[in-house]
C-alpha cells in the first residue's frame, strides 16, 4: 500500500483525488454510492452570491470521447450552502473545497468572506466558467482580468486560495504567473474547453445556450499539457484535471506537475470513477515499487 | 434513496418494431428497489453520457426488469446491438416515479410513441380499473398491444393516418373517457402531454406526466436536466432525473 497522502497550500489531503466542482454537486447524492470518507477532496458546486436558476435545457450534448455542458451556476447561493450543505460535508472526514463564482469580482469576494467564518478547508475561485454570460470567463481570459478578481478574494479570506484557470486563454502560464502575484495559494486547472455542437436535422445548436464546456477524455492531451506548462512556470501546487477517468491518467497528470487531480465528466460515465481511480494509482504505485505519490509529482522528464 | 451500480446480465433481446427493441436483463437487487415509472441509466460501451431508459416491466420473483427503448442514435444503437448474454452497465432504479394513487373512477393510462413502454406496469397495476389509450405514428409502429390487453385494461389505440384503431390523436378518446376519470397518468412527447394535461385539468382530473430530457448523472448532481416547474405559486427549474421523471401536471411550466 503505497502512501497516497498529498499536501496542497498547508491542507493534508489523504489521496490526490478530487471530485471537481459541477459533476458533484454537495456530495448527498453520491453518499448513496460509497462513503465520501474515501475521497481525498470534494470540490462543491460553484455558489454565487445569490441562488441562480442556470440555463435553459437542454444542457448537455455527447461529443466523441467527451461531452458539452451548459449549467450556467445553477446553485442555491453562498448562505443557503452555509447554513444546508457546508455542516453536513464538514462532518465526511474529507478535505471540503468550496467552489465560488459570481458576475462581478466584488461579488466573488463577498461570497469569500462569508466562507472565511466558515470551517471550510479551502475556497476555489472560479474564473472560468464559460456558460454564464457575465463574468466567469471574462474575469479569467486577460491577465489584469484574473489579477484584479484574484485581488480582492485574496483580501477578503485567509482560507487556503485555489484559482481555477480557463483553458480558453493564449497563454495559459501567464495567467497562472498573475494570479500566483496575487497572493492566490494554488492553481487548478484546466476548466472546460468552449464547444459547440449543431443537430444537422434540424439546424439548431444541440445546447439551447448554443455553446457550452467540453470535457472528457478528448481533452485530457491538452489538460497534461497546460498543467505541464503551469507547472514549470509558478512556485504554488497545481491541482491538474481535464478527462482524467483512469489511474493511469491521475498518475500521468501528477508526472506533468499537479500535486492533486479533480475528476469530472468520468463521474458522469462511472458514479465510483474517483474510487476506482484511488485503487488504480495505488496499484500503480505498489508495482512500480513507488513508496510516495509525491515522488512522481512534476517527475516527467522532458526531450 | 440506496442507488446501485453494476454489470448486468442481458438475458433476452428482440426487435418488436422498426428500431425499437425489448430487453430482458438479469439485474435482482435493481428489479427488487424498482417502481413504476423509474428509469435505469445504461452506458453504451466507449459512450461518456450514459443513455435514461425507462422500466417497462418489474419482475422480482424472476429479479428481472424488461426495456423497451427506441435506436435513435449512436448511443441507443450500441445498447441495441448487445448480443444476447453480455453484460451492460446499469446505474439505478433512478428518479421518482408514477404515485399509484387508488380512486374512485377509473384510472386513464395514456401517452404514445416511445413514451408507451413505461405505462405498462401502471396498466398491470390497475388492471380492469384502466382505461389505456395509446397513440402511434401508424399501424407498424404500433407497440405492446397484446402486453396492454393482457393486464384486463381496456385498451384503445390511436394512429395519426388512420392505419389502425382510432384515427387521430389519443386526446380524441381521452375527451369522451374523461368524464368518468378520477386520475390521468402519462407519458410521450412534450406536446402530447401538454395536451393531455389540458384536457385533465379542465376536468379537474389529476395528471401526472413523465419528461424526457438529456441527462448526464442521473442522480441529480450535475443539474444538466432542467426542467421549468412551478410548487407553491414559486417557479424554479426541476430536474428531471431526480425531481422527475414524473411530476404533476400542474407543476409543469409548458
Amino acid at each position: 500500500m503505497a502512501d497516497l497522502s498529498v499536501k496542497v497550500a498547508g491542507v493534508e489531503f489523504k489521496n490526490p483525488v478530487i471530485p471537481a466542482s459541477g459533476v458533484f454537486g454537495y456530495g448527498r447524492e453520491y453518499e448513496e454510492f460509497y462513503s465520501l470518507s474515501r475521497l481525498g477532496g470534494i470540490s462543491t458546486k460553484g455558489t454565487t452570491g445569490q441562488m441562480r436558476t442556470g440555463n435553459l435545457a437542454p444542457r448537455i450534448a455527447e461529443t466523441p470521447m467527451g461531452m458539452l455542458n451548459s449549467v450556467g451556476l445553477q446553485n442555491p447561493g453562498i448562505d443557503r450552502f452555509i447554513s444546508h450543505e457546508l455542516p453536513n460535508l464538514m462532518q465526511k472526514d474529507t478535505v471540503i473545497i468550496a467552489n465560488i463564482a459570481g458576475s462581478t469580482p466584488e461579488e466573488c469576494a463577498e461570497v469569500a468572506a462569508k466562507l472565511d467564518s466558515t470551517d471550510v478547508h479551502m475556497i476555489e475561485l472560479n474564473i472560468s466558467c464559460p456558460n454564464v454570460k457575465q463574468g466567469g470567463a471574462a474575469f479569467g481570459v486577460t491577465c489584469e482580468g484574473a489579477s484584479s478578481v484574484t485581488r480582492i478574494v485574496r483580501n477578503a479570506t485567509k482560507k487556503p486560495l485555489i484559482v481555477k484557470l480557463s483553458p480558453n486563454v493564449t497563454d495559459i502560464a501567464s495567467i497562472a504567473k498573475a494570479v500566483e502575484a496575487e497572493g492566490a495559494d494554488s492553481v487548478s486547472l484546466i476548466n472546460t474547453l468552449l464547444g459547440m455542437r449543431i443537430d444537422i436535422n434540424t439546424g439548431r445548436p444541440v445546447l439551447r445556450n448554443n455553446c457550452g464546456g467540453m470535457s472528457g477524455p478528448a481533452v485530457f492531451p491538452i489538460a497534461v499539457r497546460m498543467v505541464w506548462q503551469v507547472a514549470n512556470a509558478v512556485s504554488i501546487p497545481v491541482i491538474g484535471m481535464g478527462g482524467i477517468s483512469s489511474g493511469r491518467d491521475a498518475i500521468e497528470m501528477m508526472m506533468a506537475g499537479a500535486s492533486a487531480v479533480q475528476v469530472g465528466a468520468a463521474i458522469i460515465t462511472d458514479p465510483f470513477a474517483p474510487v476506482k481511480i484511488i485503487e488504480e494509482m495505488n496499484q500503480f504505485l505498489d508495482e512500480k515499487g513507488i513508496k510516495s505519490v509525491r515522488e512522481i509529482i512534476g517527475s516527467v522528464k522532458p526531450w | 434513496m440506496k442507488y446501485t451500480q453494476g454489470k448486468y446480465i442481458l438475458l433476452e433481446k428482440k426487435a418488436i418494431a422498426k428500431q425499437i427493441y425489448d430487453f430482458t436483463i438479469l439485474c435482482p437487487d435493481i428489479a427488487q428497489a424498482a417502481s413504476e415509472g423509474q428509469f435505469v441509466n445504461i452506458l453504451p460501451e466507449g459512450h461518456t453520457l450514459r443513455r435514461p431508459i425507462s422500466i417497462c416491466g418489474i419482475d422480482r420473483e424472476a429479479g428481472t426488469l424488461r426495456i423497451v427503448f427506441m435506436a435513435k442514435g449512436e448511443g441507443t444503437q450500441k445498447l441495441a446491438d448487445t448480443p444476447k448474454g453480455a453484460n451492460l452497465d446499469i446505474v439505478g432504479p433512478l428518479g421518482h416515479g408514477f404515485a399509484m394513487n387508488e380512486v374512485s373512477g377509473k384510472t386513464i393510462i395514456t401517452g404514445g410513441g416511445i413514451g408507451v413502454p413505461p405505462l405498462l406496469p401502471l396498466a398491470k397495476h390497475y388492471g380492469s380499473r384502466a382505461v389505456v389509450i395509446l397513440g402511434f405514428r401508424s399501424a407498424d409502429a404500433v407497440i405492446l398491444k397484446k402486453d396492454f390487453e393482457a393486464t384486463g385494461a381496456e385498451v384503445i389505440i390511436c394512429t395519426d393516418d388512420g392505419s389502425y384503431g382510432v384515427h387521430g390523436m389519443v386526446t380524441k378518446p381521452l375527451e369522451e373517457e374523461i368524464a368518468e376519470a378520477g386520475q390521468v397518468l402519462s407519458c410521450g412527447p412534450m406536446p402530447m402531454l401538454k395536451a393531455i394535461s389540458a384536457v385533465s385539468e379542465a376536468k379537474n382530473v389529476p395528471c401526472q406526466v413523465s419528461l424526457e430530457e438529456r441527462m448526464g448523472c442521473g442522480v441529480g448532481a450535475c443539474l444538466v436536466c432542467a426542467c421549468r416547474v412551478k410548487k407553491n405559486g414559486e417557479e424554479r427549474f426541476g430536474h428531471v432525473c431526480k425531481d422527475g421523471p414524473v411530476f404533476d401536471s400542474k407543476e409543469v411550466m409548458w
